[in-house]
């Protein structure tokens, strides 16, 4: 901020008339001329100093808010990437002319984007350039003393006047001790008294010094802010594992299926706790079949330490191994058994199946690699259906989301899986490049139907499949963030800071007493003449009652209730 | 007749008091024009008219004594009270049928959103009645809740796992009532820009246009500094008014802060990360920063006063966006409108 480019909050068709802000006077140890826009001299110096001082200046600050507003839309608009690469994917592929042109530009993760990234870097560059130079300026008004006492009162917002029977030094020492007075610990006015010579005395005070302080506070928190977040990204890690019932999860970084970190983490430091899901409970509204309750029992063995039990919900992630853990999804892993055509066993486990609706109908792919040789690898794919009903003959749907009657209806593949081809696979998906779906004699697909239990027969001589049972998954997130503490902080810093800004009043007030001209206008009427004015920062319609309760203080009697202002009674509770 | 139709029927009733309540301060707003254009012809009589801003110089500014207690004013304050209590009730019945607080969906989000506006329109009108402000915020009110009943409204219920946490009554309750206070410390705003122009004698409408100017002159009638804008004479002075609506945009703006930390610490719990740049999250921030581009308007050189107040308009767009664009038609991890 440069001491040309601040007017006081209100503009000039705003302003009190005939006041000059006096806040705002010697705010700024720059010269004047900085920001004014006008060309600089030659030389590299001037010029770097020119682009600095049009950087920190209260208007490009404005500019920059305005921007980062304006580029931070792109992001509603356009797929973004880390949220959802499938659908950035999707755009890619329906717009074949814009879209590669739209990535390289960054639209598709735009918080990241170099532009994005500049508008925000240049906005805190401002704000470095303009808190420094406030920040001193501050310490210096905090060690400083109130402005004298102006010579005429007629131009201020805020005016009074009475009579006392005491001498002026009498009545201005009064109003400084009025005025000194601690409120919550602190001096409710800073005041300084002075001699003006010819028995005329006043008392100088000003108060809300907080109001600067709160300002300053909440810009550099903004930045603390930042500080932290760009740290958390640093030193974070990321990832999700899906774990069944009966079985347990060990925190290294083979164990889950999306894993990413912040370059500062090493995932050796990764903490070797385990976690075992011992069981999982859900709770659906038995009309619309809405979710109610999810709750995951759990087992956590921290190492070193002895087993504990205790339970995940969404909303409620508890934390292990120094990291949190959230429960962030759940279905169905059917527990199945394949022979293949020898009667070897070839495949028993439970397999996730992914929830594709309200109902869990519930998507998924058994990969049977290992055959007797000389035989084909077998892929079953389909659905699970927790409570399954036939609507219509060959038509199976599921129609709740508990497991009142499961299903599984899979179609065969034989072939080759493509396991070994490299090419990382997607567990829930099958490659069905090298593989051939098993038709009967009418050349029609076949279908499985397996309830828990039960044991058919592959087609074409493949082996058995047995459904032996149908526990359940979780789906939890992990992660270690080491700077949330700070995040938080900074973020009620700023929050702290913003309101003492916003709602601490700044004001000067001002009290003279003068030996008076008047005399014997009857009882009670002092021959002291006092008066008083006041001066706040921006609007501020709780200055003339102050005056008046000051004033009222001083006199011993009723304030005088004088409206030189005619500003308004208070709204929003503000005083 | 269930406890959910009930609170429909209140929410109902409420429109159609607030209806009338919308009527009255139109036909105050009427009668101050009328009041106004009277007074300018009593004044022009001694001075020769030169252009709006002598009729403004010389026109009483602040508010007249007789804008209280006629008979308009009286049934729009009775009305508004009304209807608020209304919708008070209808709110708390609308919580008793779904078992929480009724903060969960777009519709209970509108309703509570319109009784924060009325809440602090009643504030503001006991200390200074306006009978402008009066009409847009209950016009918005009005429409809100016809908008609401008719196209948001979804069965009362108890919500997901997701959204069971305290932080429902207090992330969305600030965001509720900081759109309920942005709605009022807009129609201020407007306000003031209006009586600005009029003030300084500024209308696009006065001077011809190169091409359209027959738009223009089928407009003409409206503009600001023609006698159907007379009314603005009466309100208080655009300083006033700008002085007005900073603080109602400072409380705002420390609720919308205050919902932007509420939402991080919520979604810190709930998703697994305090931000995410999810499309709601990105419309309160983008309004958020608007609204701190508004505050460092007022005090930069050639900025404050109108220039600011249209950083108002923009930022309250984006508050409105963000509640009907965003979570209609941008998928996200806030599309809980039930629709
Ligand atoms: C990170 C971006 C920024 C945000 C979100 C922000 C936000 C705010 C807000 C909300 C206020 C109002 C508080 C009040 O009126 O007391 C404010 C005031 C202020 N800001 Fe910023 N600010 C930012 C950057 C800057 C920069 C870069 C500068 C300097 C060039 C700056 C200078 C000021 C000044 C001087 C005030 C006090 C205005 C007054 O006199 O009341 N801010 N800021």
């Amino acid at each position: 901020m440069t001491r040309d480019d601040v007017t006081p909050p209100s503009a000039p068709a705003y302003r009190p008339e005939g006041l000059d802000d006096a806040f705002t006077d010697g705010g700024d140890p720059r010269p004047a001329d900085a920001g004014s826009g006008s060309l600089p001299a030659l030389g590299l110096v001037g010029w770097l100093r020119w682009v600095w001082r049009q950087l920190t200046s209260m208007r490009v600050a404005l500019l920059l808010l305005v921007l980062l507003a304006v580029a931070a839309v792109p992001g509603t608009m356009f797929p973004q990437r880390p949220q959802d690469p499938a659908a950035v994917a999707a755009y890619l592929t329906d717009n074949p002319s814009t879209g590669p042109w739209l990535d390289r530009l960054g639209f598709f993760d735009v918080y990241a984007s170099v532009w994005f990234s500049a508008v925000y870097l240049l906005l805190f560059a401002s704000l470095v350039g303009c808190i420094v130079p406030r920040t001193r300026v501050h310490a210096a008004a905090l060690r400083g003393r109130p402005p004298r006492t102006p010579r005429r009162f007629g131009r201020f917002p805020a005016q009074g006047e009475g009579t006392s029977d005491d001498e002026p030094r009498v009545v201005v020492e009064r109003a400084a001790a009025v005025l000194r007075r601690r409120r919550l610990g602190v001096p409710w006015f800073r005041a300084d008294v002075h001699d003006e010579g010819a028995g005329t005395w006043s008392v100088s005070a000003e108060r809300g010094y907080l109001r600067e302080t709160g300002n300053l506070v909440f810009h550099l928190a903004l930045l603390g802010l930042l500080v932290a977040m760009a740290t958390g990204q640093m030193l974070h890690y990321r990832g999700q594992a899906i774990v069944v019932q009966g079985t347990g999860f060990a925190n290294v970084q083979a164990a889950y299926d999306t894993f990413e970190r912040g370059t500062a983490f090493d995932p050796a430091d990764l903490e070797p706790f385990t976690l075992r899901l011992d069981e999982f409970e859900s709770r659906f509204d038995p009309v619309t079949l809405q979710s109610r309750d999810f709750t995951a029992y759990v087992t956590v063995t921290e190492p070193g330490g002895e087993p504990v039990e205790r339970t995940v919900k969404v909303n409620h992630p508890i934390v292990a191994g120094g990291a949190k853990v959230y429960l962030q999804g759940n279905g169905y892993a059917p527990a199945v058994t394949v022979r293949d055509a020898s009667g070897e066993v070839a495949f028993s486990g439970a397999v996730p199946f992914l929830p594709q609706d309200a109902v869990y109908t519930s998507r998924g792919v058994v990969k049977v690699p290992d055959v007797a040789d000389g035989q084909p690898q077998i892929g079953l794919v389909g659905f699970l259906l927790p409570t399954a009903q036939e609507p219509a003959p060959g038509l199976w749907r599921s129609v709740d989301p508990q497991p009142q009657d499961p299903l599984l209806v899979l179609s065969v593949w034989a072939g080759n899986l493509g396991l070994d081809t490299g090419v990382p696979q997607n567990v829930y998906r099958l490659d069905e490049s090298r593989m051939e779906q098993a038709v009967d004699d009418d050349g029609d697909v076949v279908t499985l139907y397996v309830r828990p239990g039960q044991t058919v027969e592959l087609p074409d001589g493949l082996g058995t499949l047995t459904f032996d049972e149908l526990p359940r998954f979780v789906a939890l997130d992990l992660r270690h963030d080491p700077s949330l503490a700070w995040v938080l902080t900074f973020s009620l810093l700023a929050l702290a800071g913003l309101t003492a800004s916003l709602f601490a009043p700044r004001r000067r007030l001002w009290v003279r007493a003068a030996p008076g001209q008047r005399r014997d206008e009857g009882p009670g009427a002092g021959t002291t003449v006092v008066t008083a004015a006041g001066l706040a920062r921006g609007d501020d319609v709780g200055l003339q009652p102050e005056l008046d309760r000051v004033l009222a203080r001083v006199l011993g009697a009723p304030a005088p209730s004088h409206d030189a202002t005619g500003l308004d009674t208070p709204q929003e509770g503000r005083t | 007749m269930s406890v959910a139709e009930l609170s429909d029927l209140f929410v109902w009733s409420a429109a159609t008091a607030l209806t009338i309540a919308l009527i009255a301060y139109s036909v105050d707003l009427a009668r101050l024009t009328e009041a106004a254009q009277a007074a300018r012809a009593a004044a022009r009589e001694p001075v020769t008219v030169g252009g709006p801003s002598v009729a403004a110089a010389t026109a009483p500014s602040g508010v007249t004594g007789g804008a209280r207690g006629t008979r308009a004013t009286g049934i729009a304050r009775s009305t508004l009270v009304l209807g608020t209590l209304l919708l008070l009730v209808g709110i708390v019945l609308r919580g008793v049928a779904a078992g929480r607080s009724p903060t969960a969906n777009m519709y209970e989000f509108t309703i509570l959103g319109t009784f924060c506006a009325l809440v602090a329109l009643l504030v503001m009108q006991r200390r200074r009645p306006i009978a402008f402000v009066g009409v847009v915020v209950s016009g918005i009110a009005v429409l809100a809740l016809v908008l609401a009943l008719n196209t948001l409204h979804v069965q009362a219920d108890a919500v997901q796992p997701a959204l069971q946490r305290y932080w429902l009554v207090i992330h969305v309750g600030v965001a509720i009532i900081a759109t309920g206070i942005s709605t009022v410390a807009f129609a201020t705003t407007v306000l003031q820009v209006l009586r600005d122009a009029r003030d300084t004698g500024r209308s696009r409408l006065e001077r011809p246009w190169s091409r359209l100017d027959g738009v223009r002159q089928a407009f003409h009638g409206a503009r600001v500094t023609g006698p159907s804008f007379a009314w603005l004479e009466q309100v208080p002075d655009a300083r006033r008014l700008e002085a007005s609506s900073f603080r109602q945009h400072a409380v705002g703006f420390v609720l919308w802060t205050l919902t932007l930390i509420g939402g991080a610490i919520w979604a810190e719990e709930a998703w697994g990360r305090y931000w995410g740049w999810d499309p709601k999250e990105v419309g309160t921030f983008v309004a958020w920063v608007v609204y701190a581009a508004y505050l460092h308007a007022r005090t930069t050189r050639g900025w404050a006063g109108r220039r600011a107040a249209y950083l108002v308009f923009v930022a309250y767009g984006v508050v409105l966006a963000n509640f009907t664009v965003v979570n209609l038609y941008i998928p996200g991890n806030h599309s809980y409108s039930g629709l």
